[in-house]
């Protein structure tokens, strides 16, 4: 999932205190499942919000809303009903939801309440770790299911460095190194000899390097 | 601030604590009535939202009391109320009402006296700590149906 | 003969070589890298120059090989992958090449994690072994990594760095052999303290007559002092240093460590000569430079050959 963690209270503060009508919008995928959006945190958050101006003679109206995605146009269409009411949005959604919601409202100012970190897993629950990087070109297949670009804090292809100490990364004991990781599935799944095999240069276009990418369904675009 | 009386909201487990301040009641030990209690059936029961609404509608101060280590009657409710706890409690220093407002206490059923002493010990904390930072501006009526 | 490079010149001719290294200043003070490549004259074949270390900016490697090229000394120009693109690689490159620089060792670099810069972007475009191979293409197919043809190519003599001591042990052979396989010409190992696991590294190194492919020169640091040795010991990645290692600086008298340090690499750099396949050495004496001359002599390695 995309992970994501709330931003610190005192930023959210200054994004909304010009304003007196509040929308608060989470989601219910990504954010909903990492506890950083979704409708537990924006009860959480609007309650918060609400004594932090409190305490300073301001009251404030939230109005609470979590919708099923905020990246789809179908569910950010559910806030036009409300939009007329507020001075502001402050959406809990990871990024790309932020800007869905910017881009449907153009005259409504919206903020994002959290930081978008990472595409990841849960390692225990409580804890998510980057898996992927989104390179376009995916190579899991050749690394017996660990992935170097996302894994290895240099990225390399053909790791593992000369600083990789008992597994972990020369960064940090609290990072595994990635190549060890790949090696040990390799061990377990008979293809050491896959070691030695060259993993080229890699093109990178289709990870961002060639701009912003699209994906174009001809039989489902409309 | 000479007739500040905090309002405590407690809520209490069903099988430990709540059974613990039934104990006090029957043994005659006196508590505050500042402290009101909520029985839920387990501390790990109590929500992130919960203790945050009670300070939004106008708490001075909150307690979640759970069962002493080992004993929770469904294994491991008071291990993860604690750890509620402590992360609200980082959230209330953000807010700006503190972190020493709230608290986690275990306790098991029979201790009816540990009970009242942290009912009246937490009481005599937040008296001196003041009203909550809000209630200034929360409207009296809100405070009445609080309680 | 695949370069003008003097340390080829060196191991081609059978003779054991001997490189060391300079770091560049934190500033614009060519003096500094110029003395400390008088320092070397005569004492080594090459020299090694450092690129942004540690993670640390200094003068860029390319311009201090430049004035020690200009002083008349053999520059290695060392690259990291962690700073620049595959364009920029290639740019520099041909540049030091039309500056008359013909060795260059490729690595990936240490991480901005441990530098003055950790909030850099790392750009990591190609790693080591890749780089190993556009170096090679450049060279032997005269082509630029994206195909195109180059306009009187540059002939490097191309080289890498190997650990030893990094784990897991059971992949330090293979690694080589990508390296091997990649292309690369000469190695330089981490230096050398643990004699017992250098020599298993060279065990399989020799199985797979990886030392027949590329010539390895086998990595040495002087120690300063025992506090450097548990420094070295016990906070930096990749190093392998025995506790008897460390009890002997330790056990020395404090004003007799340095000499203790420098006797010790000297008695390294003997047990060396006699391990099969090591074709020379590279000494490493960080911020100690003036030593390197006292080493190389104590070491019988003196006078350099001329080629």
């Amino acid at each position: 999932m995309i992970t994501a963690e709330r931003k610190p209270l005192d930023e959210l503060v200054e994004y909304i205190r010009p304003f007196d009508r509040i929308l608060l919008v989470g989601c219910n995928e990504c954010v909903t499942v990492c506890a950083a959006g979704g409708r537990k945190e924006v009860g959480l958050l609007a309650a918060a919000l609400n004594m932090t101006f409190l305490k300073s003679g301001k009251s404030l109206q939230i109005k609470e809303l979590t919708l099923e995605r905020q990246c789809d146009p179908e569910y950010v269409e559910e806030l036009a009903a409300h939009i007329d009411g507020v001075d502001a949005v402050l959406s809990m959604a990871c990024g790309c939801g932020v800007q869905e919601v910017a881009r449907r409202f153009k005259n409504t100012p919206v903020f994002p309440a959290v930081n978008t970190k990472f595409m990841g897993a849960s390692e225990r629950p409580g804890i998510w770790a980057e898996r992927c990087q989104g390179c376009g070109d995916c190579l899991l297949g050749r690394t017996g299911g660990i992935c170097p670009i996302a894994r290895c804090s240099k990225r390399l292809m053909n790791g593992p460095c000369g600083g990789s100490t008992n597994g972990k990364c020369e960064i940090s004991v609290e990072v595994d190194c990635a190549w060890q990781l790949i090696w040990d599935r390799l061990k377990a799944l008979g293809l050491e000899d896959r070691y030695e095999e060259i993993m080229p240069a890699k093109d990178w276009r289709t990870a961002g390097g060639g701009g912003p990418r699209k994906i174009i369904r001809e039989d489902l675009a409309e | 601030m000479e007739n500040f009386e905090p309002v405590v909201v407690a809520f209490c487990c069903h099988y430990c604590a709540y059974t613990a301040a039934d104990m006090a009641g029957s043994q005659r030990l006196s508590y505050p009535a500042n402290v009101k209690i909520v029985r839920v059936p387990c501390s790990g029961k109590v929500d992130a939202i919960h203790v945050v609404k009670a300070f939004e509608k106008g708490a001075d101060g909150v307690v979640v009391a759970g069962c002493l280590e080992g004993d929770c009657h469904f294994k491991t409710g008071n291990i993860r109320a604690s750890r509620r706890v402590a992360y609200l409690q980082k959230l209330l220093d953000e807010i700006g009402i503190g972190a020493d407002r709230l608290e986690m206490v275990l306790m098991s059923a029979g201790m009816g006296e540990r009970f009242a002493e942290t009912a009246k010990r937490i009481t005599e904390k937040i008296r001196k700590l003041g009203p909550s930072p809000i209630n200034a501006m929360v409207l009296s009526e809100a405070r009445q149906s609080a309680c | 003969m695949k370069t003008e490079s003097i340390l080829e010149k060196v191991l081609t001719s059978g003779q054991l070589a001997v490189t060391s290294e300079c770091g560049p200043p934190r500033g614009a003070l060519p003096e500094k890298i110029t003395e400390k490549g008088e320092l070397l004259r005569g004492i080594v074949d090459a020299v090694n120059v450092t690129d942004n270390q540690t993670a640390m900016v200094r003068m860029s490697s390319f311009a201090a090989c430049v004035f020690l090229k200009q002083a008349g000394l053999s520059p290695i120009l060392q690259m990291v992958t962690r700073d620049r693109n595959r364009l920029a690689m290639q740019a520099d490159i041909i540049g030091a090449y039309s500056h008359g620089i013909h060795t260059m060792l490729c690595l990936s670099g240490d991480h901005p994690h441990f530098g003055d810069h950790p909030m850099a972007a790392s750009v990591h475009d190609i790693d080591s072994i890749q780089f190993v191979q556009m170096v090679k293409t450049m060279r032997d197919e005269g082509k630029f990594q994206g195909g195109a043809d180059i306009q009187n190519a540059p002939k490097m003599f191309i080289g890498a760095a190997a650990n030893p001591f990094a784990d897991p042990f059971e992949l330090r052979v293979a690694r080589l052999a990508k390296k091997v396989a990649a292309g690369v010409d000469f190695i330089q190992t981490q230096c050398i303290y643990n004699l017992d696991k250098f020599e298993r590294w060279m065990e399989g190194v020799r199985r797979r007559r990886l030392h027949e492919k590329c010539y390895i020169l086998a990595g040495v640091t002087p120690m300063k002092s025992a506090g450097m040795a548990r420094y070295m010991k016990n906070k930096v990645p990749g190093m392998d240093i025995p506790d008897a290692v460390v009890e002997r600086m330790a056990s020395t008298p404090k004003e007799k460590q340095a000499e203790e340090g420098i006797t010790i690499c000297v008695e390294t750099i003997e047990r060396l000569k006699r391990v099969e396949g090591v074709a020379g050495f590279h000494i490493m004496a960080i911020e100690w430079e003036q030593k390197v001359p006292e080493i190389v002599k104590r070491a019988g390695l003196l006078p350099r050959p001329q080629v």
